[in-house]
């Protein structure tokens, strides 16, 4: 597959950069964070669903007054939802964009140089 | 002077049961009047493609979160949530739930690459890699399903209101009305492109979230902001005791309920990120940073709003007769513009007059603009993937590209106030859920796949796609939603065999798992190699983003 001759320049860059050190820490640094993340949460909920599903005992526990196990857990899942929202974008934002901004002119620059250098 | 006014006012608003109508079209008629205006003004500043499917990409962070919120708050979150709550108690608390996780997918997922890689449609991030028109056929087949179906929802919800607001009990009169949000919302769509609809979307999400905060106030203030206080009256008042605060009052009922509930909770969990006219909206700002941040305000919106749904359902619970509810719209679609009423003194009083006018314009205003968003959506997809790139190859000009987009809006206009006008009493919060369903079955899978896994082929997302889409439809339709039961879209006839309401727990893994087979039995390795090299460089790092 990789001896198939190349149809343009820019495809290159791409393979090139996408084979690079720092392209895949950049990788790694998003999916190592947002993939068992994604699965966290997506169990958390599905926990709360299934809770209130074979748990009616537990959710009608009270906690004060009338509000019970069921509506602190629902408010809980509102409450988990913006902290990992917040989490993400401190992720992002410290680990994920300086990186990708330098690869992208990084990209950005070998593309034009190179239309430049060899253009035809 | 006052006194004389309002007392006035107050004979009128006794003599005549309908007098709130009055009020509620004039509210509505000036909604209408100034977002016709913005979308005019936003109209003129539309000049290219790049204008009319994405509003230039000039939108911020928080405009676009307000839009997106705009999009998202629909009449289902609005009317159907309070209404399920006020009817199922605890358990159309799950909705709102749902919903709101939904966004973390959205979040970590999909908006950033997807703003990366893709100029104006879903098809064009599926398209990236994988060949042209197939899988632009199926993105635009996939994106003008979802939609119809959440267009269904939408009518359904203007239909109920029209019914109990305006006091009209003749067809003629409700099919008006659906006739006329029809237009406007194809004046919007048409003249004002997304430009003009993000405006509109961004002034219905202020004005809805202004109208909720003022009832849940009004509301909580009367259980002096004691929650607690406010749960048990809403037990008291429903007549099921402590029942309606747990869970099972609706989904406990059986083991078929039961799994329909989990069905529920991962189609709403799943559909978001793969709703079109919520994707597109990732387009009109100018960075993948930016669009992170729309999302981060749209969390904090919806949370917000979502939170105070609970306290009007609950509320409409604690306040007004179930019987009352039942009887206005056996779906409960009608539960927030009742406890309106209510809260402001009750039918017939003038405060009552006024905020269920109020309360019922912001719902028509909300239900007018997801309409809009919908209908872009579906025809900037059927312009931009069908008939540009499937139909002309790819040979249309900008110009004749835009046209066709404003033709599909006005076609597709049509089709919503068609299905407005046979549109029935099923409850929007659920009708909306078979939306998310489709959407999550159809598309998430090969938006992530396309995304994230470097051996996704053509035929596994054309087998994701179709597949996805035609078990959700296929499960639809003979499950109790459409035939077999009395609150069936077509109570009298029983082809039913399918249990669940809800279709998401077999057909989004069907989704899945279809796009996984359909790779791996592919002959082509077309999708390997130096196309997903190109596309996971861009979609992480915004490299040659447009």
């Amino acid at each position: 597959m990789s001896s198939t001759p190349p149809t343009g320049r820019s495809p290159d860059v791409y393979e090139e950069v996408q084979q690079s050190e720092e392209f895949g820490e950049l990788r790694r640094t998003h999916r190592s964070f947002a993939f068992p993340l994604t699965v966290g949460f997506i169990a958390w909920y599905l926990l709360y669903v299934l809770l209130s599903n074979y748990a009616g005992g537990f959710m009608g526990t009270e906690v004060v007054g009338n509000i019970n196990m069921a509506f602190v857990l629902g408010i809980a899942q509102f409450v988990t939802t913006f902290a990992l929202a917040w989490w993400y974008a401190r992720h992002a934002g410290a680990k994920l964009d300086p990186r990708s901004e330098q690869l992208k002119q990084d990209v950005e620059s070998r593309l034009a140089g190179g239309s430049t250098e060899v253009g035809k | 002077m006052t006194g004389a006014t309002t007392s006035a006012l107050h004979m009128v608003a006794q003599s005549e049961p309908g007098e709130h109508r009055t009020l509620i079209v004039t509210l509505f008629s000036v909604f209408v009047a100034f977002t016709l205006a913005v979308t005019v003004w936003a109209g003129r500043k539309t000049k290219d493609a790049t204008d009319f499917y994405a509003g230039g990409r000039s939108f911020t962070g928080f405009q676009n979160g307000l839009a997106i919120s705009g999009d998202y708050m629909s009449a289902a979150s609005f009317l159907g949530i309070a209404g399920a709550i006020a009817l199922a108690g605890y358990d159309g608390f799950l909705y709102s739930i749902g919903f709101l996780v939904a966004w973390l997918v959205a979040l970590m997922l999909v908006a950033e690459p997807l703003r990366n890689s893709g100029r104006f449609t879903m098809g064009d991030v599926l398209a990236f890699r994988m060949r042209q028109r197939p899988v632009r056929t199926a993105a635009g087949v996939s994106t003008i399903v979802v939609s119809i179906f959440y267009l269904l929802a939408q009518m359904v919800g203007a239909g109920a209101l029209v019914a109990l607001l305006l006091g009209i009990t003749g067809e003629a009169g409700k099919n008006l009305i659906v006739v006329i949000v029809g237009l406007v919302m194809i004046l919007y769509v048409t003249i004002g492109g997304m430009k003009g609809t993000t405006w509109v979307q961004i002034i219905k999400a202020v004005l809805l979230i202004l109208g909720t905060l003022l009832i849940t106030v009004l509301v909580l203030a009367k259980f002096d902001f004691n929650i607690s206080q406010l749960l048990g009256a809403a037990a008291d008042n429903s007549g099921k005791g402590s029942a309606f605060l747990e869970p099972g009052l609706r989904y406990g009922v059986d083991t078929t309920s039961k799994i329909d509930f989990i069905s529920l909770g991962v189609a709403l969990v799943l559909g978001t990120a793969g709703l079109p006219h919520i994707l597109i909206r990732f387009y009109t700002v100018p960075t993948a940073q930016t669009a992170r941040k729309s999302v981060l305000w749209a969390i904090g919106i919806i949370g917000g709003f979502y939170l105070m749904t609970i306290a009007l359902g609950f509320g409409a619970a604690a306040l007004i007769k179930q019987e009352t509810i039942i009887e206005s719209n056996p779906a409960g679609n009608t539960a927030a513009p009742l406890l309106a009423e209510e809260i402001g003194g009750g039918a017939g009083s003038t405060g009552g007059a006024i905020l269920l006018a109020m309360i019922s314009a912001v719902a028509f205003a909300t239900i007018l603009a997801v309409v809009a968003g919908l209908t872009l959506a579906s025809s900037s997809s059927f312009a931009h993937d069908l008939y540009a790139n499937v139909i002309r190859k790819g040979k249309a000009t900008e110009k004749e590209e835009v046209a066709a987009a404003r033709i599909a809006a006005i076609a597709i206009g049509a089709v919503a106030i068609l299905l407005g006008v046979f549109a029935g009493s099923l409850n929007v919060a659920g009708l909306v859920a078979l939306a998310f369903a489709v959407a999550a079955s159809a598309n998430l899978p090969t938006i992530l796949y396309s995304l994230f896994w470097k051996r996704f082929t053509t035929q596994g997302a054309l087998w994701s796609i179709y597949g996805g889409l035609f078990t959700s439809v296929f499960l639809v339709l003979f499950s109790p939603v459409v035939s077999g039961e009395e609150k069936s879209m077509w109570p009298g006839v029983d082809f039913q065999w399918f249990p669940l309401e809800n279709p998401g727990l077999i057909s989004i893994p069907a989704g899945f798992f279809l796009g996984w087979l359909g790779s791996v039995l592919s002959k082509d390795d077309d999708a390997t190699g130096k196309k997903y090299a190109e596309l996971e460089v861009r979609s992480l790092t915004g490299a040659g983003a447009h």
